[in-house]
């Protein structure tokens, strides 16, 4: 019996936790929105976290995208021969990198790098008193880390979903004529032909929401940061965790939305 | 300027501060010791608007900071500036644009004026040849110092020391006591001074608080203090190794 009110008094807390921070992260989301209009004066600091989430992730991209075409490819196509309707797969491979692959491969990558990243730095600065110091300086946390920290992701999510996009095209492309037999033309007409508006703009639009949600539930789990390096360590794996979770979630729900039949 | 009455905090359960009453009057340089983990930079924290008691209130120059609205805090705030233990300095700002992010913030000087100003505080600190380093290239003291410099900039009228002088060698702990005490001199600026190192604290306090077991049990004029009859003041300002204060 006291073991059963022990687990209910877990999950009770566990629930009651969950809902603090989420709470949390959606306030700390729309103040730091509170300071869109510094956008020019944050221009540095945007700029700096564009970088990070531009080029220091630009070579894990790279290979992710070109594999992802390529085993996307492989798999797909290799059951369509057996039909004899492998010339279709550039149909496929379009359609599944526009409408999920591209932005679920692009946030994934930068949850890794960049979210986790971002929650590390906010959280050392949490433990290491520079919070304080903003604070005592009247610099307010969210506008001068936060909202240029949602302000990259949120424009650099859509730009390498992009990216994976077309570099799984090009990967796809190559495996198609290697291991397939389709031309290069056959491959590239396919896909121009399934090159769906709808799929590509609600793909961006994934993307989009992933950069909002990512950028701050790791600002989030930063400034919630304490007890030191061991807290700063649990703050980004964490913020991984719900990150990637969140990615899952609200990437269905947009795809159910969308494309729920007769919508 | 500064007064807290019968303030209360506890942290997970664990009382650090337990009915901390004091004031400080304008000008006034007051320092807190203490052992480690008595609840020194608590204090420093709760007249910063940092941390809310659960009990008891904080007053600045009589308006009441803690729970306060947040503009309220942020004005109070304005008039004060802490010089933290760590330095607390941002990682990808160079010395000279630390000292700076204050100004650069409030947006009230033009370019020229805020370079002349932190010019004139990073010379005033032994700085002006680390103007263009990051904090990662900087020694613990130097740290501690561009913090000081970043304080000095908005002119306030109440510092808050966390330990001051710890970790600077003892030419450089004397050009910040001397510091403090011109800036009171003047400015008529209050200081609020945590310190281990009493002889930081003899030289530059008005009077010291010796704070024990979430408690203030002796406040005085140093001299007064130096000369106490209360055994922990006593085993503490000697640095005693036996005493009532037990040592685990």
């Amino acid at each position: 019996m006291k073991g059963l009110a022990d687990i209910a008094s877990f999950l009770g807390r566990s629930i009651l936790h969950i809902l603090d921070f989420s709470g949390y992260t959606i306030l700390l989301f729309f103040r730091s929105l509170r300071y869109l209009p510094n956008v020019v004066r944050r221009r540095h600091e945007i700029a700096r976290q564009m970088f990070n989430a531009g080029a220091r992730t630009f070579g894990v991209i790279t290979v992710v995208s070109l594999f992802t075409g390529m085993i996307l490819t492989l798999q797909t196509g290799i059951a369509l021969k057996d039909y004899g309707m492998e010339e279709n797969i550039g149909n496929i491979v379009i359609a599944t990198l526009t409408r999920e692959m591209g932005p679920f491969s692009a946030a994934i990558i930068l949850i890794a790098s960049i979210g986790s990243a971002m929650a590390a730095e906010l959280g050392t600065m949490k433990v290491s008193e520079e919070m304080d110091a903003l604070q005592v300086m009247s610099i307010h946390p969210e506008d001068y880390l936060v909202m240029p920290r949602v302000v990259a992701l949120t424009v650099m999510l859509p730009v390498a979903t992009i990216y994976v996009n077309t570099l799984g095209v090009i990967g796809g492309a190559v495996i198609a004529e290697s291991h397939l037999g389709v031309s290069f033309q056959t491959f590239y007409l396919h896909v121009l032909e399934s090159l769906w508006f709808k799929a590509t703009y609600v793909g961006l639009f994934k993307a989009f929401v992933f950069g909002m949600a990512i950028s701050s539930i790791s600002c989030a789990h930063g400034l919630r940061a304490e007890n030191g390096a061991r807290g700063v360590g649990r703050a980004t794996r964490n913020s991984v965790v719900a990150s990637f979770l969140v990615v899952l979630i609200v990437g269905y729900f947009i795809t159910d939305i969308f494309f729920r039949e007769g919508l | 300027m500064i007064e807290l009455s019968k303030v209360r905090k506890s942290f997970e359960g664990r009382l650090v501060l337990d009915g901390v009453s004091l004031a400080l009057d304008r000008g006034e340089t007051f320092v807190i010791i203490g052992m480690s983990g008595t609840g020194k930079t608590v204090t420093l924290k709760h007249v910063a608007g940092l941390l809310d008691p659960d009990e008891g209130d904080v007053l600045i120059g009589g308006v009441k900071m803690n729970g306060a609205a947040d503009d309220v805090k942020e004005r109070l705030r304005m008039k004060m500036g802490i010089v933290f233990q760590s330095g607390a300095l941002i990682n990808w700002l160079t010395v000279f644009d630390n000292v700076a992010l204050p100004l650069v913030e409030r947006r009230l000087l033009p370019d020229a004026d805020i370079e002349e100003i932190v010019d004139e505080k990073l010379r005033l600190l032994g700085l002006s040849e680390a103007k263009h380093k990051m904090p990662g290239e900087l020694s613990g003291g130097m740290k501690k110092r561009v913090c000081l410099a970043r304080v000095l900039v908005r002119n306030p009228e109440i510092i808050l020391y966390d330990e001051p002088t710890a970790g600077l060698d003892p030419v450089m702990s004397r050009t910040i006591n001397n510091l403090i005490r011109q800036m009171k001199k003047d400015f008529g600026v209050t200081s609020m001074v945590v310190t281990h190192d009493m002889h930081s604290a003899y030289d530059i306090a008005d009077r010291i608080a010796m704070l024990y077991n979430g408690s203030i049990i002796q406040c005085d004029v140093p001299e007064k203090i130096r000369d106490s009859d209360n055994p922990i003041v006593r085993q503490f300002v000697r640095g005693m190794v036996e005493g009532p204060i037990a040592v685990d």
